[in-house]
């Protein structure tokens, strides 16, 4: 458990996210082992990021409401099915997207597809934040999910490695 | 090349299937109708509230399907999807595998082809058995249906069991009845308004 992994898990019961479909990546393994060991969670990994958007759009038209935890690589293939079915249905699909591809990266191909991510949400009309500080956490989590729930329209919370990078933990900020 | 399990199988008809998987709906059960002549014969065979229509993300009827289920474990869920859709996805039928809800029953017209955009063959054309998959998914209760009074009784089993279920049917190329009213807004809320998840002000 880190502090920004706390943080998100005490937003999500908030707000009543119970359902938590990923694809794992290295960054996103303290909040998944936290929703794991939560009973007040359903979490469980799929084989693909897609396939999860398909399962929370489907569980929030049933009265259960998920998140999809992916990183940015991740994020690049479901261009289709946001656009498909989140958007044109109107369902507030959450997506927790780990920013990997930046900062020191050391994989052309994930810096590449780095640069994809804002501009294809930015093109979709996806609302999305950046989460770079622990002291705005809370905040703009909390009031991004409130926000896609009243609006019926999905949001894309970024974990950006200036709140998640090991050697940032002990920061103020 | 048929597969094996399969060579005995008659053609059936994809709209008089899902006929007979409408009149067994009784419950209020819900359907996600998958992309293409999937939703268009769930749409000509009987319009329903509890009946949700894709109209597109190809491959993604039982992800869907799944994500109600799993919210509302006391509703029966089916989903309808077609071999080439499925095809997109196979790994769904991992993750269905491993999570097994108690209360999906998972349809797959198989006509071997990529239908509405000419007829390409798919693999299972020429070899793939998707029942096959399912079952090496995790998904011991999938079974091909032999003709359509089989595939009654194989539906009969699955909309009572405790375990999700799968049923395949080779169908012939018939073109889907249809289309389907193309307005998403109006599809997703009659399907929670059938489901109970929204109502209007003051109900």
């Amino acid at each position: 458990m880190t502090r920004w992994s706390q943080t998100v898990v005490d937003v999500l019961k908030r707000n009543d996210i119970r359902l938590v479909a990923y694809v794992p990546d290295k960054v996103l393994s303290p909040l998944i082992r936290a929703v794991e060991a939560d009973g007040f969670f359903t979490a469980f990994p799929t084989t693909r990021e897609e396939e999860a958007v398909g399962i929370v759009c489907g569980s929030w038209m049933g009265g259960l409401r998920g998140i999809v935890l992916m990183q940015t690589s991740g994020f690049a293939t479901v261009g289709n099915v946001i656009a498909s079915l989140a958007v044109p249905y109107q369902i507030p699909l959450l997506m927790m997207i780990s920013e990997r591809g930046t900062l020191g990266e050391f994989n052309l191909g994930q810096a590449i597809v780095c640069r994809t991510m804002r501009p294809q949400l930015e093109t979709l009309g996806i609302e999305h934040h950046t989460l770079a500080r622990f002291d705005e956490l809370d905040f703009q989590v909390d009031r991004t999910i409130a926000q896609a729930i009243a609006t019926q329209a999905p949001a894309a919370l970024i974990l950006s490695p200036l709140l998640t990078h090991p050697s940032r933990q002990d920061s103020a900020s | 090349m048929t597969p094996a399990s399969t060579a005995d199988n008659a053609r059936m008809n994809r709209l008089d299937l899902t006929a007979r998987l409408v009149a067994k709906l009784t419950h209020e059960e819900a359907v996600i109708g998958g992309i293409g002549n999937n939703n268009f014969d769930l749409w000509t065979a009987g319009r329903r509230p509890q009946n949700f229509y894709m109209l597109g993300s190809m491959g993604l009827a039982f992800p869907i399907a799944l994500g109600v289920a799993l919210a509302q474990p006391k509703r029966r869920v089916v989903a309808i999807e077609g071999d080439g859709s499925l095809l997109m996805q196979l790994g769904c039928l991992a993750t269905i595998g491993m999570l097994k809800p108690a209360n999906l029953t998972l349809l797959v017209m198989d006509n071997g082809c990529y239908q509405i955009t000419g007829s390409q063959p798919t693999a299972t054309r020429h070899g793939t058995d998707l029942v096959a998959v399912a079952r090496g998914c995790g998904l011991p209760d999938s079974r091909w249906a032999s003709d359509p009074d089989h595939f009654e009784t194989l539906l009969d089993e699955a909309l009572r069991a405790d375990r999700p279920h799968l049923i395949a049917a080779k169908i012939d190329d018939a073109p889907g009845g249809g289309p389907t009213d193309r307005d998403p807004s109006w599809i997703r809320d009659s399907f929670m308004r059938g489901l109970g998840t929204r109502r209007t002000a003051g109900q």
